[in-house]
């Protein structure tokens, strides 16, 4: 085990006032075990007396090294890693990743697999904003939030358990399509979430939006203008609380979503209000796009047929020797996009999801990146908070939403 | 090719020597690397690329130059439209400019690509790794790193990996 070094404050002198070499300012390590943190991120901040002056923040602590392991896997098999990144948006990982692999290959994917995308990644956009509201209040002092909201999220995991047996880490997007048909009850289990969730978003305002208490800890906190955001390229409900009302859904629609009818919530004072506000929104809207989704969701086979890129049904492997050897070939060897480099993106609860993706023609991806919204969002701590007390800072963290998993990948 | 991408590609190639490719509908120019940053400047503030959401290398190892190639992509958010651009970077000095000056995000994703890729990017103010701890020997992303597998150890040559495998310190 090789020694870990530890920052001398002359490594970081550049990024301090030099008031913190001669120690009138404190110079204070905030994390990476802090309750408030959300993971493991570390703040370095510069504090004249209860004020922030400097914050460094400090990122890497849950670096698992994702992009290397998948250049020595296969599409199929990279893609379980994908899960593993964004905790909270698990089927959206995967979505951005076989979106660049149908992409590559110019996969078409029929429109029932499109609709149950479209659905799970809405309902996976709801849970991680319930994850959110939680743990926020939680952050502030509002105990009770969490409780309620943990118990609605838990009806979405129940929904990702039935459809692929897993309630986080599903897999259940594959390349082409899904990986089979949605299970029977999966209509009434996702109408009940439906029916119940626009009833315990009201409790949930009811808690907090005119809660004193609560806007004197977010009002007028962590404001950021959208000329900053863009230029950090800070996207997502933070953007969005800045008052640009810019959409991945809307702007560069994916899996048919543009023919379902919802609005982009957009507030104009980028403050930790503004953030909470567009995300409570965002939920409602989320809900009727599930809704009108659910609603019409086509019949029809859940993946395309393609034998070359897509597993065949298991029912033809036992009678058609051709479908016996393409099984055979996907499950040991692979299949091969033609070589080239794309770009798809999708909207995460925090921002733009973007899927670099580089094959060589062979059967294993040659590069994959993803442009995760966490790293911007981090990286611009150091413009939000100088000025703010530390006590914000908390409010701050928890009203970015930053998932660390996604962030060092 | 949308009619904003239109005229940002022949707006560039007029000025720069630039080499167009599309695929799968992503425009891509190959640009030189020592223009990068007058380009970047030039659709930031004449075509409306305004913010900076992908920016990465790739490695061609084991071919040396060039090695690696950056990949930069700019989106317009009026228009909605990407458009990429790629630098080719020398094995044997990994260099380019920082485009930080244009695009602020790109302060933290080139410390990422000097952390994992070992890309140097000149007039940058603050280059330190970004995902590895400090003191980190080599690149990961690089393709000459390895995965770091054990390898996998029978009765009949035990001995003979046993003496290979690296002895730490526990």
């Amino acid at each position: 085990m090789r020694e870990i070094q530890e920052f001398s404050l002359d490594e970081l002198k550049h990024l301090l006032s030099p008031r913190a070499l001669t120690g009138e300012t404190v110079v204070l390590n905030m994390g990476p075990q802090h309750p408030s943190t959300h993971g493991v991120l570390r703040l370095i901040l510069e504090l004249d007396g209860e004020t922030i002056i400097n914050c460094i923040p400090d990122i890497g602590y849950l670096h698992t090294g994702i992009e290397k392991n998948m250049e020595s896997k296969t599409y199929t098999k990279a893609e379980v890693m994908t899960d593993r990144m964004d905790y909270l948006f698990t089927v959206g990982n995967n979505l951005a990743y076989c979106l660049a692999v149908e992409k590559l290959i110019g996969l078409p994917v029929p429109p029932r697999a499109d609709a149950i995308r479209v659905i799970l990644t809405e309902l996976g956009r709801i849970q991680s904003h319930l994850v959110w509201i939680g743990t926020s209040a939680l952050d502030l002092g509002a105990m009770s939030v969490f409780l309620y909201s943990m118990r609605e999220r838990e009806m979405v995991m129940d929904i990702y358990e039935l459809v692929s047996g897993q309630r986080m880490m599903t897999t259940y997007i594959r390349p082409g399509g899904v990986w089979r048909d949605v299970p029977s009850q999966f209509n009434e289990l996702v109408q009940r979430f439906v029916d119940i969730m626009p009833k315990r978003i009201d409790e949930y305002e009811s808690l907090l939006t005119h809660n004193s208490l609560f806007l004197e800890r977010t009002q007028n906190i962590g404001k950021i203008d959208v000329p900053t955001c863009l230029n950090w390229n800070v996207s997502g409900p933070t953007l969005r609380a800045a008052g640009l009302a810019h959409d991945v859904r809307k702007a560069n629609p994916y899996c048919g979503i543009e023919q379902y009818d919802f609005d982009i919530p957009t507030q104009t004072q980028g403050d930790v209000y503004s953030r909470y506000l567009v995300r409570v929104a965002e939920m409602r809207e989320s809900l009727k796009i599930v809704k009108q989704a659910l609603d019409k969701l086509p019949m029809g086979p859940s993946r395309t047929y393609n034998p070359k890129f897509i597993p065949p049904p298991r029912s033809e492997i036992g009678i058609s020797m051709e479908s016996l050897i393409h099984h055979f070939k996907l499950w040991t060897e692979g299949f091969a996009p033609p070589a080239g480099s794309v770009y798809t993106a999708v909207e995460s609860p925090r921002g733009e999801l973007g899927v670099f993706l580089e094959s060589d023609g062979g059967t294993k991806p040659y590069r994959v990146h993803y442009r995760t919204p966490s790293i911007p969002l981090i990286s611009a701590f150091s413009v939000i908070t100088p000025g703010h007390m530390i006590a914000d800072m908390v409010s701050i963290i928890s009203s970015i939403d930053l998932v660390l998993g996604d962030a060092d990948r | 090719m949308n009619e904003t991408l239109q005229t940002a590609v022949n707006g560039i190639s007029s000025r720069f020597k630039v080499q167009v490719s599309e695929f799968q509908g992503d425009v891509t120019l190959l640009v030189p690397n020592e223009q990068i940053v007058d380009i970047c400047r030039a659709l930031h503030d004449e075509f409306g690329f305004d913010t900076l959401p992908l920016e990465t290398a790739v490695d061609y190892y084991p071919q040396t130059s060039p090695r690696f190639n950056m990949v930069y992509g700019l989106y317009s958010v009026k228009a909605h439209q990407y458009l990429f651009l790629r630098a080719p970077v020398d094995g044997d000095t990994p260099h380019i400019h920082t485009v930080e000056e244009v695009y602020k995000s790109a302060n933290w994703r080139e410390r990422e690509v000097y952390d994992l890729f070992g890309i140097i990017f000149d007039g940058h103010s603050d280059l330190r790794r970004l995902e590895m701890p400090p003191g980190w020997e080599g690149h990961p992303l690089r393709k000459d790193y390895p995965l770091g597998y054990e390898e996998v150890q029978y009765t009949f040559n035990f001995d003979e990996i046993d003496l290979r495998k690296p002895k730490g310190e526990r």
